[in-house]
């Protein structure tokens, strides 16, 4: 018998073969399991805070840690508010960004804007926060929010949104950040999926006579909508549990106000300014609670980016 | 075997030795809690170890996490701003003493009035956070300050947002001298505040009142005096006007009747005595009275021993107060009161 057919050593190989991939089956069910078991912890640990306020936690603004009585909504509308401004202003912004990097950029600077734009992603978010508090805000509040309340302030309608003193720090401070902040992120899965679009059938569309708008509004646009959607998505999802940058420029009020200009409070932020120092069961329970919620809230936001993405890898290389 | 790898391997065998031998001259302690006293903590642990060889670890977490872990026994000893009510003590097992004192000092920015010369009581402190006085010239500031030209300006309010023993101080002042804070705010580390936007820590609650302008904050003295932050002289219960400076915060803990709280359970706010800063507050360490090893409860106790006797210098230049020594004797008196061993033997003579 040829030595590397030995007996022995076959043995030795299947066992080993055997262990690797249990040991591959086992990493990977351990993630499912560690998910599964932050769940049961969230649930476990805010049960208090349900039996106390029931569905009620969830429209209730009241937060008073001294007599026990919490309510989410403020939380969760900040949330919200923060990501939708964030998103606003990030999907024109990076929708640009993209179309320049796939057809209007001179090649030559696409590398470089390309990485640039990726590093933008990687800057931690507390550098963000620090930035927004001690160089944007004092701009903010000094030059353009004047502005904005003194033109747009006085407006029908949308004039609530921005009334008030100007201070700097408040939700649409919070979410100009967001937008800084998951820009990066939209813009780059935007150029990503633009570039699997088949030359084919943008040529053919130049060749029509199109220009470069009408190519990317009618052609490459319905070609990638799943897969843009998806980027949207993936910023959603960071927008709405970004916690330091948020904390440093939103204000940490627990009121409600129409104005944008005025301070409100995230999930995200109420949980790192109030977790350490809350004592007694129903407080640290309700700060669990809102866990959960925004745990629920980014489950959704990111499954449907997972979602749309699967969606995308689907159709790539079909001609429609 | 190559070399340098029979280097590394000899060099990472002998730190290993020389780390197990240290281990064994001196048992380790370790606490967790209050951020505020987390800088004086570490150093006197530092000069500890040079002097003694004994280390104590000090994880800064938070009082709320402090007073978790020393419950559940995870560490040797607790630290909170807040100190526990003699029935909270009583029913985890637990005794406290103070370490050292702070002062809460409110801190302004207002074009017009220079550093330190705005007076204000409690009363009008509270109604400044109760969003009841909203413009800087409001008649109460003016009775106040005859001296002084106020602007006519709105008032921004900046209070923590974080939970913390400050606003816990800062609270329970304003609920002494104020019938309404006490029933529509009440005193905690986190409370639902009035009016005011919220900034994260002492350094959040600093920039925000010195980034904006006609605002009112409140911050430990430390970083009113590193920041050179415009304080005010507050009204104490002896009707004087005071400045927050060490010498204030020394009267207000030397007047305090500490021999008559229970447990002591004592917030320095609103003191008598003619010097006395009205907003000023202990840290306190917790630990369990009954103790299952002995060793390293004696360790915690020797350490904070030293501390009062040698870290007094190290506070101050930490601009923290050391305690009067009379507190110091009920402390070390309380000792040998209370903390046993699991035979019912007390662990100090």
């Amino acid at each position: 018998m040829p030595t590397f057919l030995r007996e022995a050593s076959l043995k030795r190989h299947t066992v080993l073969d055997l262990l690797f991939r249990n040991l591959t089956r086992v990493s990977a069910f351990g993630v499912l399991m560690l998910l599964v078991a932050i769940i049961a912890s969230l649930i476990v640990g805010s049960m208090p805070a349900i039996r106390a306020f029931g569905f009620g936690f969830l429209t209730s603004s009241e937060w008073d840690p001294v007599n026990d009585q919490f309510g989410a909504l403020i939380p969760i509308v900040g949330t919200l508010v923060t990501s939708a401004i964030a998103l606003l202003i990030a999907i024109p912004v990076s929708f640009g960004i993209a179309i320049f990097l796939t057809e209007l950029s001179p090649r030559i600077l696409r590398r470089p804007l390309g990485v640039a734009i990726e590093l933008l992603a990687g800057i931690p978010s507390i550098i963000y926060g620090m930035w927004g508090l001690f160089i944007f805000a004092p701009l903010f509040a000094e030059r353009i929010e004047p502005w904005l309340s003194a033109h747009i302030g006085t407006m029908p309608y949308i004039g609530p949104l921005f009334s008030g003193p100007p201070m700097g720090i408040g939700v649409l401070t919070a979410g100009i950040i967001l937008a800084i902040m998951v820009i990066p992120f939209i813009a780059s899965v935007m150029r990503d999926v633009f570039e699997v679009v088949p030359t084919l059938l943008k040529e053919s569309a130049y060749g029509l006579g199109a220009t470069t708008w009408e190519v990317m509004w009618k052609v490459v646009l319905p070609y990638t909508k799943v897969g843009v959607a998806g980027g949207i998505m993936l910023g959603l999802g960071r927008a709405l549990g970004e916690t330091m940058a948020v904390t440093f420029v939103i204000g940490n009020s627990h009121e409600l106000s129409k104005s944008l200009l005025m301070p409100g409070n995230s999930i995200a932020s109420a949980l790192a300014n109030e977790f350490t120092e809350a004592y007694g069961g129903v407080y640290t329970s309700a700060l669990i609670e809102l866990g959960l919620i925004l745990f629920f809230i980014t489950f959704v936001v990111l499954s449907l980016a997972r979602y749309m993405l699967f969606k995308l890898g689907q159709r790539e290389g079909q001609v429609t | 075997m190559n070399s340098k790898l029979k280097q590394l391997i000899i060099g990472i065998a002998t730190t290993a030795a020389l780390v197990c031998a240290n281990a064994s001259r001196a048992t380790d302690i370790t606490g967790a809690g209050a951020t505020f006293p987390y800088p004086i903590y570490a150093k006197w642990a530092e000069a500890y170890k040079a002097q003694t060889g004994a280390a104590m670890n000090y994880q800064s977490i938070g009082s709320g996490g402090g007073i978790k872990q020393i419950t559940s026994k995870t560490v040797d000893f607790g630290a909170s701003d807040m100190p526990l009510k003699p029935e909270e003590l009583e029913k985890n097992g637990l005794m406290q003493f103070p370490t050292v004192i702070g002062g809460v000092v409110p801190v302004i920015n207002v074009a017009g009035i220079n550093a330190g010369t705005l007076k204000l009581d409690g009363s009008t402190l509270a109604n400044i956070y109760l969003g009841k006085i909203t413009k800087w010239n409001d008649p109460a500031l003016v009775a106040l300050n005859k001296d002084i030209k106020l602007p006519d300006g709105n008032i921004t309010v900046v209070h923590r947002s974080d939970g913390s023993g400050t606003s816990f101080i800062f609270t329970n002042y304003l609920s002494k001298v104020s019938a309404e804070w006490k029933s529509s705010v009440g005193e905690s580390t986190a409370v639902s505040w009035k009016t005011g936007i919220g900034g994260k820590g002492n350094e959040g609650v600093a920039a925000n009142v010195q980034r904006m302008k006609n605002t009112i904050g409140y911050v430990e003295y430390a970083y009113a005096l590193q920041n050179k932050m415009n304080t005010v002289q507050m009204k104490n219960r002896d009707g004087q006007f005071v400045k927050p400076e060490d010498n204030s915060f020394k009267a207000a803990a030397a007047g305090a009747q500490w021999d008559k709280a229970p447990g002591f359970y004592k917030i320095l706010t609103d003191e008598a005595g003619k010097e006395s800063w009205p907003i000023s507050g202990a840290t306190f360490v917790l630990i369990h009275k009954a103790q299952e090893k002995p060793e390293t409860g004696k360790e915690v106790l020797k350490f904070f021993d030293w501390a009062y006797d040698k870290g007094g210098k190290l506070a101050s230049e930490l601009n923290y107060v050391p305690l009067p020594d009379n507190v110091v004797k009920l402390i070390r008196a309380a000792w040998k009161a209370q903390i046993k061993d699991a035979a019912g033997n007390a662990l100090v003579k």
